[in-house]
């Protein structure tokens, strides 16, 4: 029984899943939220990785650099909006938030 | 093979297990080591694959900096997390009909279509994986064919990092710094005082 593309796909599957699920169920910690989104991109460089070893071509370990990169300017800006807001309200509840608009 | 299958096995396990552990432990510091463990074990993934220098990337930036940089907001931060947790169980059942939902789709999508039969490399401009070390075939694509893309990544990274430093930024009133204009501007009247002293007698 040899592992093929298919078991790679179902595994950036799950965790993508878990990482949606993460989102949902953790409604107000805005932490827990910022490392779903992290285990979403995970899932989506095991795809590429993946797809890119069993179709032989190396563009997808280039994007999967690139979604790397992304995925830590979107942590470090969104940690310092975190504190930024912390700062301000004393709180990081998802529902606060909204007294940012005008 | 039958090792590679094993290992296959066991790395996905243990990435989704602690995957599972991230959303729903009680402690967030615990979620972020369960995150660094899940981290870890896709970077094992990565090694089954043939992507050496992505899954040492991973390691490096994620666990060395990402994870590490929640770990120091959440444990800077005084936040009251039982508080934070109202609502999991209220949230559960759609979540998990949500999840069971995606997973099912997700699984047909794969299943229905045989990925692995389909000939995306004739029409490709990258040349194929050969028995060359990863990294080296990895620089001589990135550097050339990608190089405006590289860049763009470079730039992307400035302004994230110019942004979380102007954001968190705190301006304090009591450092004492040099305005030249207003050293410049300044004359005679403004710093000599004249006073008449009469005698004997002091300020």
């Amino acid at each position: 029984m040899s592992i093929t593309l298919n078991h790679f796909l179902f595994l950036g599957a799950i965790l993508f899943t878990i990482g949606v699920l993460g989102i949902f169920l953790n409604k107000k910690n805005v932490i827990i939220i910022l490392m779903s989104i992290e285990l979403i991109l995970l899932s989506v460089n095991i795809n590429f990785i993946a797809f890119s070893t069993f179709l032989g071509d190396l563009s997808g370990q280039i994007f999967a650099m690139f979604t790397l990169t992304v995925a830590a300017a979107e942590a470090a800006i969104g940690l310092a909006i975190l504190v930024v807001f912390f700062r301000n309200l004393g709180s990081i509840e998802v529902q606060e938030i909204s007294k940012l608009k005008g | 093979m039958i090792i590679y299958t094993l290992s296959f096995y066991l790395f996905s396990g243990v990435a989704v297990l602690s995957a599972l552990m991230v959303i729903s432990s009680k402690n967030p510091v615990h979620s972020v080591l369960f995150l660094i463990l899940s981290f870890v074990n896709a970077a094992g993934l990565f090694v089954l694959l043939g992507a050496e220098f992505l899954a040492m990337i991973l390691v490096v930036v994620y666990v060395g900096a990402v994870a590490v940089l929640f770990l120091f907001v959440v444990m800077m931060l005084d936040i009251n997390f039982v508080k934070l947790r109202e609502g999991f169980l209220q949230y559960l059942p759609f979540g998990a009909i949500l999840g069971i939902v995606l997973i099912i789709e997700l699984g047909i999508l794969f299943l229905t279509k045989n990925f692995s039969e389909m000939s995306l490399v004739e029409y490709s401009l990258i040349p194929q994986i050969t028995s060359t070390e990863n990294t080296k075939l990895l620089g001589s694509v990135l550097y050339t064919k990608y190089f405006y893309l590289f860049q763009l990544s470079g730039l992307i990274l400035l302004v994230a990092m110019i942004g979380s430093i102007t954001l968190t930024l705190r301006k304090k009133g009591k450092s004492k710094k040099q305005i030249i204009s207003n050293q410049n501007n300044i004359d005679s009247s403004q710093s000599v005082i004249k006073k008449k002293i009469k005698i004997g007698e002091g300020i």
